[in-house]
């Protein structure tokens, strides 16, 4: 137990450092999702009452598609110089590296939301009707809902022909009731028109399945030859 | 074995031409939707057999995951492709049927409409990735996918619980059913198993014959490759 969290701080430590200093995933995610932000600002143009109604939609999508591309990186990275066939002989659990990686992508994305969140609220002029504070459960556990299986399918994409594109293809079917229980919840707590405390109860069971069926999997993934 | 194939085949044929009698003929015409409720002889069976169908595939990943058995992925990979066409036949026939009886082709906050088009949304995805794996671990990372599609299910169930549901409740045992409809019905879904059953067993035949044919493939070049490398080895090593 103790050798786990060891190893998993020590990959997160790296992983975090390797971000620091290159800034790769986290410039093309914030740029990429500026221009979502952009063109969905060019393509519905609405008024301060309807944004209320999409903007749960329109963050959500934005943050869906930028999460990729940090996910298609996190293991690329490894691949270089043979690191995971390294890390594959090597003793250490498996389940560190899965957790670590999970644990850092959530962080990119995380800084990615509270960097980006600003910028909705100015572009859609939004003003929360419903309680904010729930914002940051369905926030964390949604950010949380598509890092924990985006970093899994994208150690399983590592082994297919084109995985970049693979990775969508794989986690946008799977991810199908977080969207819609981060859309709803977020459309609940901005319009103040019902309550929020479903979909946080969805996200959680969905984090809590989901993360087990992970943790579960990961060593034949990547132990698979 | 073979024998039985062409047995089988000739009862299913028979079987369907006898559901679509039934169907067509032999069925009372709906009160209330007349004549076009008889799609349901299609929609609902194929529906069952398509959910029966991807229940196989979970039941036969998780015994992959367990046994490494090539026969349980084999069947696993025959059911998933037979259920996504028989998703696919459900999905085509639904918005046929619910445009003159509800008035439109698709109702999106409905609840099994949604599920049903996610399971093959996943049932694809499922096959994208067999077919764009590298040979040696795509049946490892199907199964897992496998998995992961089934815990979703309930949860794709239950995110949509919330929104009204347009699509009638089942009326199988709620005795609301003509019993001559529900007698058709019955036969259909028979006649769709027949047909399913026989078209899963001629792909997996079909998948045994093109594995031996890849390993046969892969052991002639690993022979080929053992009588002309050994003495050219230095040679091209040399030449790098």
């Amino acid at each position: 137990m103790n050798s786990l969290w060891a190893v998993t701080l020590a990959t997160l430590v790296k992983d975090i450092r390797l971000e620091w200093r290159s800034k790769d995933a986290l410039n093309s995610m914030l740029f990429f999702s500026l221009l979502v932000v952009v063109i969905f600002m060019f393509s519905f143009d609405p008024l301060a009452e309807e944004s209320r109604h999409i903007v749960g939609g329109l963050v959500w999508v934005a943050f869906l598609f930028a999460s990729v591309v940090a996910l298609n990186q996190t293991w690329a990275r490894e691949l270089r110089n043979q690191v995971l066939d390294a890390y594959r002989v090597s003793p250490a659990p498996a389940n560190a590296l899965f957790l670590a990686k999970a644990v850092g992508n959530f962080i990119f994305v995380s800084v990615l939301e509270a960097l980006m969140t600003p910028l909705f609220v100015i572009f859609y002029n939004l003003h929360v009707l419903g309680p904010a504070w729930q914002l940051i459960p369905v926030g964390l556990l949604g950010t949380w809902a598509l890092v924990v299986n985006g970093t899994f399918f994208a150690a399983m994409s590592l082994r297919t022909r084109n995985r970049e594109i693979m990775l969508p293809l794989l986690l946008f079917p799977i991810s199908i009731p977080a969207v819609i229980a981060m859309v709803a919840g977020t459309t609940a707590i901005l319009t103040g028109e019902n309550s929020a405390h479903f979909y946080i109860v969805l996200l959680l069971t969905y984090d809590v399945v989901f993360t087990t069926a992970s943790l579960g999997l990961f060593g034949t993934i990547l132990h698979a030859e | 074995m073979k024998r039985l194939f062409p047995i089988l085949s000739v009862i299913t044929a028979g079987l369907l031409a006898y559901a679509l009698y039934q169907a067509l003929v032999v069925a009372p015409t709906d009160a209330l939707q007349g004549d076009v409720y008889r799609i349901i002889y299609y929609h609902v069976p194929s529906a069952w057999t398509a959910f029966l169908l991807f229940l196989i595939n979970f039941v036969a990943s998780i015994v992959y995951l367990f046994r490494r058995s090539q026969k349980a992925d084999m069947v696993a990979l025959v059911c998933a492709e037979v259920g996504v066409v028989f998703c696919t036949v459900v999905l085509v026939t639904g918005p046929i049927w619910a445009r003159p009886v509800w008035g439109i082709w698709w109702a999106p906050g409905d609840i099994r409409l949604t599920s049903t088009l996610v399971l093959w949304l996943i049932y694809v995805s499922y096959l994208v990735l067999r077919r764009f794996s590298s040979s040696a671990q795509t049946q490892m990372l199907a199964a897992a996918l496998a998995v992961f599609g089934a815990l979703d299910m309930p949860l794709v169930y239950f995110s949509i619980w919330f929104f009204r549901t347009q699509h009638p409740q089942p009326v199988i045992g709620g005795g609301s059913m003509d019993p001559r409809m529900l007698h058709t019905l019955l036969i259909s879904w028979a006649a769709f198993l027949c047909f399913a059953f026989l078209i899963c067993w001629a792909r997996y035949r079909l998948e045994v014959l093109q594995r031996e044919v890849e390993q046969a493939h892969a052991m002639e070049s690993l022979v080929g490759a053992g009588v002309t490398a050994k003495p050219s080895m230095p040679l091209t090593r040399g030449a790098k």
